[in-house]
C-alpha cells in the first residue's frame, strides 16, 4: 500500500539521523533551560552563615526540606494548667504511692497524667503503666513501665532545672516526655553498646570497620558514644603547641585511632542535629577555641548533660527492664545522646516551647504557675 | 575508510604473535605464556597479550603479594565468621588494622595487629622485588632506569607510611589499615589529629605536583592526539625524522602561550611532576608527628594562617527561626 513511499525513499536517500540528533540535543537543551528559568532550580539550597566572611562557614539545607516543618510538632499534646487558688486536694492525699508529683493539686496531677499518656503511650493509654485493673490498683508498682516512668519524671525535672544552659540556650523551650518519646513507648535515637563489631579480633581491630547505627554506618569506631557519653573518655585529640613529643597510646599522646573515635562522635553529632562541622567549628582548626561558635559551648554542655543522664538515670535502670528492652549484644540499658531529643534538627521540634504549659516538669520543687 | 589511530585503534593488526628479541639464544627461557590476541584489548592498546617475562623477581613478587592479599582477605573473612555473603556485604567496611597503640614496636597478638605485621612484611617483599624486576628488565633491554626510579618514588611514600614513620613514632599503630573505607578514615583522622594537613607545606607541594601532573598529562595527551593525523603518535620517529606533526604540536603551544616543550622535554616535565608528587608527600607525612604535631599552629607561628575578622555563630548573621522560615 505504501510501496510508492518506500520506492521514493530509496531513490532519495537522506541522512535523517544527524539532523535528528542535532535537533534532539539542541531542543532538549532549550527545554531544560526553559524549565530551569520558568520553574526554578529543583535542588535549591539555603545557607545559614556561621562564621566570618572568608572562612566559608555555613550550614546548607535544601529549600524543599526547610519547607517541611518537623511533623511531630503538630502532634504535640499540650493543655494549660489550673493555677491553684488554695484549698485544693493534693494528689498525694487523694491517691496512694505518689512519690514524685504528690504536691500537685489533683486536677493538675490528672492533667499531667493525661499528657504523659498522650506523649508516651497514646495507643495503650493508662494501662501501659498502670495495668488493666481498676482505678484502685493504679497505686501498684507491678509494671516496669511505671517504675521507669517515675525515674524519667525525675530526669525530666533535673534536665529542666539544672541543664538550663543547654536546653534553654537560645530561648526557653524546656523538655517534656515528648521531647524524646514523640508518641512512642520507646524513644527513637536511643543507643546500645555495639562493640566488639567483629569477632575474632581484639583491641582497636575489634571496635570498628563494620556497619553499625552508632558509627553512623561508617567504618569508624562504634564505641564512640560508649567511650565519651557513658564513660568519660577524653574527646580532644589535638596538641596545643606545634611540637609535642610523645608515643601514641602512651603519655596521653593520642594516636590516629583516638582521632577516628572522636571523628565518629562528631559524625554522630552532625547527623543528630542535621548540621555540619561548621555549625560549631571553623573546620580549618577544629580544636581552636578562638574560632568556635557559641553553639560549641552549648554542645559541650550537652555532652556533660548526656553523661549525667546516662550515668545517674538510664544505666541504673538496667535491672528494671524486661529483656526485650535491653541491648542485643550486652543486655545493657538503652541510653540517650543527642539524637534522642534532637532527631535531626538543630533544636528539638525546631525550637517549640514544650515546657510552657507544664511547670510541674520544670522543677523538682514547687511548680510556679503563672 | 579505515584509518589507524593510537587510543581507539580502529584497525587491529593481527598475525603471527611478536615474541621479542633473543640475541643470545637464552632470553626465551623465562618468557612464559602462549601469546594470543584480544580484540577488546586492541581497542585500548596493543591487541597482543603475552608472552610475559616472569623471572625470579616476578615469582617472588607475585608469591609474596599473593600471601599479603590472602592474609588480608582471610582476616576479613574471619571477622565475619567465615560468611562469604556477609564479607561481600561488608567488604568496603572491613579491614586488617595495624596493632593497638599499647604494643608500641613490639610484636602484638595475631588478632590485634600480628597478622598486619606479617602481611606487611610480605607486601614489602612483593613491592621491592617488583621494583627490582622493573630495574632488571630495563637493564636487559639496555634502557634507562626511569621507570624503576619513578616507581621508587611511590615506594618511598609507601615506606614512609608503613615503615619509617611508625618506627620514628615508636608505634606500629600509626600505620595505615588495609581496607577500603578504613584507609580513608585513617587519612581523615591523620589530618585532623595533626591539626590540618593543608597547612603542611610539603602537602601543598605534593598537591601542586599532583594537579600539575594532571594538567601536563592532559596537555600532552591532547597535543599528541591532535597531531596523530600527521603521524605524531609515532613519537620516536618524530624525534629523529622531524616530520611536520611534532613541529605543528610545538608551534601550537609556542603561538598559544609563547613557550613550548620539546618532544623529549615534555616527558621530563611529566616524569618529574609525577615523581615529585609522592616524594614531597612522603616528606610531609614523615615530618608529621615527628617534627610538627599541629600544622595549623605551626602555620600561625610562621605567619601564613590568616585570621578572619568577624563574629562566630549564626546569631550574628540571622536567626534560626528566620532560617527555617518561621517569623523573622
Amino acid at each position: 500500500m505504501f510501496s510508492w513511499f518506500t520506492e521514493w525513499n530509496k531513490r532519495h536517500p537522506v541522512d535523517v539521523y544527524r539532523p535528528a540528533i542535532l535537533v534532539g540535543v539542541v531542543g532538549g537543551g532549550v527545554l531544560v533551560a526553559t524549565m530551569l528559568v520558568a520553574l526554578g532550580q529543583p535542588f535549591a539550597t539555603k545557607s545559614m552563615q556561621t562564621g566570618p566572611r572568608g572562612t566559608g562557614m555555613s550550614v546548607p539545607e535544601f529549600v524543599a526540606d526547610l519547607a517541611q516543618p518537623d511533623p511531630t510538632i503538630d502532634d504535640y499534646y499540650s493543655d494549660s494548667p489550673y493555677p491553684p487558688e488554695g484549698g485544693e486536694a493534693l494528689a498525694g492525699d487523694v491517691y496512694q504511692n505518689v512519690q514524685v508529683l504528690g504536691a500537685l493539686t489533683e486536677d493538675n496531677f490528672n492533667r499531667l497524667m493525661l499528657a504523659i499518656t498522650m506523649w508516651v503511650s497514646p495507643d495503650q493509654g493508662c494501662a501501659y503503666c498502670h495495668g488493666d485493673g481498676d482505678l484502685e490498683t493504679y497505686s501498684e508498682d507491678n509494671l516496669y513501665t511505671k517504675t521507669v516512668s517515675r525515674r524519667m519524671l525525675q530526669m525530666t525535672q533535673n534536665i529542666n532545672e539544672n541543664w538550663d544552659g543547654h536546653v534553654n540556650a537560645n530561648k526557653v523551650v524546656g523538655v517534656t516526655c515528648y521531647t524524646c518519646h514523640r508518641g512512642q513507648n520507646v524513644p527513637s535515637g536511643i543507643w546500645f553498646q555495639s562493640t566488639p563489631t567483629v569477632t575474632n579480633m581484639a583491641g582497636w581491630s575489634a571496635n570498628q570497620n563494620y556497619v553499625t547505627p552508632v558509627s553512623q554506618y561508617t567504618s569508624l569506631p562504634s564505641d564512640a558514644l560508649e567511650s565519651y557519653l557513658a564513660e568519660y573518655g577524653n574527646i580532644k585529640v589535638h596538641d596545643l603547641e606545634s611540637r609535642v613529643a610523645g608515643i601514641p597510646g602512651q603519655d596521653d599522646y593520642p594516636g590516629i585511632q583516638n582521632a577516628e573515635r572522636t571523628f565518629s562522635l562528631m559524625n554522630y553529632f552532625a547527623n543528630s542535629l542535621g548540621v555540619n562541622c561548621n555549625f560549631c567549628h571553623n573546620s580549618r582548626a577544629f580544636y581552636d577555641t578562638a574560632q568556635i561558635t557559641p553553639q560549641w559551648a552549648t554542645a559541650t554542655l550537652g555532652i556533660a548533660m548526656v553523661q549525667e543522664l546516662n550515668e545517674e538515670y538510664l544505666v541504673p535502670l538496667q535491672e528494671v527492664y524486661p529483656p526485650e528492652r535491653l541491648g542485643p549484644l550486652h543486655a545493657d540499658a538503652p541510653k540517650a545522646a543527642c539524637n534522642t531529643c534532637h532527631k535531626g534538627y538543630q533544636q528539638p521540634m525546631q525550637g517549640l516551647n514544650v515546657i510552657e504549659n507544664y511547670p510541674e516538669l520544670a522543677t523538682s520543687g514547687e511548680p510556679v504557675y503563672e | 575508510m579505515a584509518d589507524y589511530q593510537n587510543i581507539f585503534t580502529q584497525v587491529q593488526v593481527q598475525g603471527q604473535p611478536e615474541w621479542g628479541m633473543n640475541d643470545n639464544g637464552r632470553m626465551m627461557e623465562e618468557r612464559i605464556g602462549r601469546p594470543g590476541f584480544s580484540k577488546l584489548f586492541g581497542w585500548f592498546g596493543n591487541a597482543q597479550l603475552g608472552p610475559i617475562y616472569l623471572g625470579w623477581t616476578g615469582m617472588i613478587s607475585l608469591g609474596a603479594g599473593g600471601l599479603w592479599f590472602f592474609i588480608v582477605g582471610l582476616n576479613m573473612l574471619s571477622q565475619v565468621d567465615w560468611s562469604i555473603s556477609e564479607m561481600l556485604r561488608q567488604l568496603f567496611w572491613l579491614a586488617l588494622e595495624p596493632p593497638s597503640p599499647e604494643y608500641g614496636l613490639r610484636m602484638p597478638p595475631l588478632n590485634d595487629g600480628g597478622w598486619y605485621i606479617i602481611s606487611s612484611f610480605f607486601l614489602l617483599v612483593a613491592v621491592c622485588t617488583w621494583w627490582l624486576r622493573s630495574y632488571l628488565l630495563a637493564q636487559e633491554q639496555k634502557m634507562g632506569k626511569h621507570v624503576a626510579w619513578a616507581f621508587a618514588s611511590a615506594i618511598w611514600l609507601f615506606l614512609v607510611l608503613g615503615l619509617f614513620r611508625p618506627i620514628l613514632m615508636g608505634s606500629w599503630s600509626e600505620a595505615v589499615p588495609y581496607g577500603i573505607f578504613p584507609h580513608l578514615d585513617w587519612t581523615t583522622a591523620f589530618s585532623i589529629r595533626y591539626g590540618n594537613l593543608y597547612y603542611n607545606p610539603f602537602h601543598c607541594l605534593s598537591i601542586v605536583f599532583l594537579y600539575g601532573s594532571v594538567l601536563l598529562f592532559a596537555m600532552h595527551g591532547a597535543t599528541i592526539l591532535a597531531v596523530t593525523r600527521f603521524g605524531g603518535d609515532r613519537e620516536l620517529e618524530q624525534i629523529f625524522d622531524r616530520g611536520t606533526a611534532s613541529e605543528r604540536a610545538a608551534l601550537f603551544w609556542r603561538w598559544t602561550m609563547g613557550f613550548n616543550a620539546t618532544m623529549e622535554g615534555i616527558h621530563r616535565w611529566a616524569w618529574w611532576f609525577a615523581v615529585l608528587t609522592p616524594i614531597t608527600g612522603g616528606i610531609g607525612i614523615l615530618l608529621t608527628g615527628t617534627v610538627v604535631d599541629n600544622w595549623f599552629i605551626w602555620a600561625q607561628e610562621h605567619n601564613f594562617a590568616p585570621m578572619y575578622d568577624g563574629s562566630y555563630g549564626y546569631e550574628a548573621y540571622g536567626t534560626y527561626e528566620g532560617f527555617i522560615g518561621e517569623g523573622n
